[in-house]
């Protein structure tokens, strides 16, 4: 909006001088080379990036990558056993034929996902060092994501399944990877690498979310003992850092549960991070209802919806939207804090390229190791940001 | 076809009909605040009544109270035949039966001007979507905008907001109507289209309880005007009696400055 009514304020064209200079040429004039502070600002950042920007492209395409190429199959997976990948596969085939469906349904902003991920397959097909079969795997994925795509542009109906098993993918997945009897079981003690990462952000965030909706809610309950439970719960673990969370999860939860029950190592790391990222989705939420104007709610109740459809059709949807960025930015943190289980003995991506450079074949490699693990998480990271963006402006239909 | 907002048109004489709010003794504090004090009140079926006053006189809190926006501390409020009390099913039985317009519109923002409309039928009524999205479409006829329909409530003026406002109570087919000076926050070029269909909603029968400062409708369309001020009830009686021969000091005083 902004930006038309920016537009119809500009001089009509009439009055224009004549153009006597390329479109390019006038845009670098007004806006880097306005005043003589401004062009010496504009050399000087040139030659700052041009300086950085030249070390960089020659330190990647001089650098010896052998180190990533070698391991690379520890860097995502871990000690996972070869034999049993096809679980892995598995998982990574539903996710395929999942997001296909969905970016068939819904277009939008699945569609932004859909085709990062497909560019992230792409560029793994094209690598030198991947395996043969590998590659094949990645290639049938691909023509299976384009193949569900075409299913869901065909068949609308499959929205509300295509939801249900969205909900049952983490389950699911870490049913197929754990076997938990069914199949040979691969403890989660050996799982790791990006896999690992993956797998732990993935059940915090969507864990974690729910329960800060609650907490939030409960935070503003009229009932005492729920609202000082919240709010003790909400200031204890925003007053401890997460690293201390992971430490007493490591070392109560198995306490709590007392001797008949085994929990893993990654359980609990993952309950840690599930409780220690709830309080701060909790205080997000809660800035977003109490932005809620008081007339909503005096508006829903004068038309006799019961405080549960007040909450679920008026003020939560209206809520939750305006602090999608806060949210959105609190995953992200839950991503990347997600290597600091490396501490409690995960191997986790950050953990296993740890291992890498303390293994003495390597010596020296820290630098290509953590490059490369840096830029995976950016990846993902600049990724969550870009859909959460999309996802704004698209919910931004009808604002006030 | 029904009468224009589907309610019965009455021919049966004022005092004859049934009572359909009925307020006893009502006080009600703010903290120290007295702001409601014992108020009496009995408004018939098909009875529109308006209510003047001072402002901070208490007018709001007095509607607000009827279903049960604000709590009160004694005295009783029957509406149509439900005594409002702690009772969450009484208070759902109430606001199910009484509609309500407020000052500043609110609509809900992020939904269209249909399901603004259909939502509390849909969910209270318990009404098939069909069903609920063709009568909001009726009545956006009647009140004038059925082109908005699929609009946000942000791409709308003032009045056409407060006329999705009036739809959406109506399509619960409640059978009081409760107004908060639902035209004080237009430009004044709106006000009429309002005004209008409130004019038209009061001849078709339906009982309303209506604050305002505009004293054309009061004269022309109330059957009673009711002045508060400090919380009481100061006079009450048709709206002829009321503008040309008020009794209390405070209504003169009151309508001197108004008029
Ligand atoms: N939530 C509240 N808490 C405390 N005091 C309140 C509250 N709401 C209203 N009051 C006070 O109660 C008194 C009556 O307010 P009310 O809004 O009913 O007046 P009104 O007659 O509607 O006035 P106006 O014409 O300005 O709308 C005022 O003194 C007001 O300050
Ligand atoms: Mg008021």
């Amino acid at each position: 909006m902004e930006e038309i009514s920016f537009e119809t304020n500009k001089e009509p064209d009439i009055l224009l001088p004549p153009k006597t200079q390329s479109k390019a040429l006038r845009w670098m004039k007004e806006n880097l080379f306005s005043g003589w502070f401004n062009a010496l600002l504009t050399i000087v950042s040139a030659l700052v990036t041009g300086y950085i920007l030249f070390h960089s492209i020659q330190f990647i395409f001089t650098e010896d990558w052998s180190v990533i190429a070698v391991n690379f199959r520890l860097l995502m997976i871990g000690q996972f056993p070869v034999e049993e990948v096809w679980r892995i596969w598995t998982a990574f085939g539903l996710l395929t034929v999942l997001l296909g469906l969905s970016w068939g349904l819904w277009k939008g902003s699945m569609a932004h996902v859909a085709v990062s991920i497909l560019a992230i397959m792409v560029v793994m097909l094209v690598m030198p060092f991947i395996q043969m079969n590998t590659r094949l795997i990645l290639g049938g994925n691909i023509v299976l994501l384009f193949l569900t795509f075409f299913i869901g542009t065909k068949l609308p109906k499959l929205k509300v399944p295509v939801l249900l098993v969205w909900l049952l993918f983490i389950p699911v997945t870490i049913f197929i990877l754990n076997g938990f009897g069914v199949f040979e079981p691969v403890s989660s003690n050996i799982w790791g690498g990006f896999l690992l990462t993956m797998l732990i952000a993935s059940v915090s965030i969507i864990v974690s979310f729910p329960i800060g909706l609650l907490l939030a809610l409960g935070r503003r309950s009229t009932l005492p003992v729920v609202k000082y439970f919240c709010v003790i719960y909400i200031e204890f673990i925003r007053g401890i850092p997460l690293i201390t969370v992971l430490f007493i999860g490591q070392l109560m939860i198995p306490l709590f549960l007392g001797n008949g029950i085994e929990i893993s190592n990654v359980m609990r790391a993952m309950i840690g991070m599930t409780l220690f990222s709830a309080a701060y989705l909790a205080e997000n939420i809660r800035g977003g209802l109490q932005s809620i104007p008081k007339g909503q709610y005096e508006a829903a109740q004068s038309l006799g919806l019961s405080k549960a459809h007040m909450m679920t059709f008026v003020i939560l949807p209206q809520a939750l939207k305006a602090v999608i960025p806060a949210c959105v930015g609190q995953f992200i943190s839950i991503f990347k804090d997600t290597s600091l289980v490396a501490i409690v003995g995960l191997t986790d991506l950050l953990g296993m390229g740890q291992k890498l450079v303390a293994n003495p074949e390597f010596l020296g490699k820290q630098m290509e190791v953590f490059l490369f693990i840096g830029f995976i998480y950016f990846i993902f990271c600049f990724l969550m940001a870009h859909v959460s963006r999309r996802l704004e402006v698209k919910l931004g239909v009808g604002e006030r | 076809m029904e009468s224009l907002f589907a309610v019965e048109r009455l021919s049966t004489p004022l005092e004859e009909r049934d009572d359909m709010i009925t307020v006893k003794g009502l006080n009600k504090w703010f903290g120290d605040l007295h702001v409601l004090k014992n108020v009496d009140l009995t408004v018939k079926q098909g009875e529109v009544v308006v209510i003047l006053g001072p402002s901070g006189s208490g007018k709001s809190t007095f509607i607000r109270t009827l279903n049960a926006l604000e709590e009160f501390q004694t005295g009783e409020i029957v509406v149509d035949g439900i005594s409002l009390t702690n009772d969450l099913k009484n208070i759902e039985e109430i606001r199910m039966e009484t509609g309500m317009v407020f000052q500043s519109f609110n609509l809900f923002p992020h939904m269209t001007i249909l399901k603004n409309i259909s939502l509390a039928p849909i969910w209270v009524r318990k009404w098939k979507k069909q069903r609920a999205e063709q009568i909001a479409l009726e009545l956006l006829e009647r009140v004038g905008i059925p082109e908005q329909a699929h609009k946000f409530p942000g791409q709308l003026s003032g009045g056409q907001q407060q006329r999705v406002a009036i739809a959406r109570a109506l399509a619960m087919r409640p059978k009081i109507m409760l107004f908060d000076e639902p035209t004080s926050a237009l430009d004044p070029e709106m006000v009429k289209e309002v005004l209008d269909v409130m004019k038209t909603l009061a001849e078709s029968g339906m009982t309303m309880l209506v604050v305002t400062h505009e004293m054309g409708f009061a004269r022309q369309v109330a059957d009673r005007i009711v002045l508060f001020d400090y919380g009481e009830i100061i006079e009450e009686g048709p709206p002829e009696q009321i503008f040309d021969h008020p009794q209390h000091d405070r209504t003169k005083l009151f309508l001197s400055q108004i008029l």
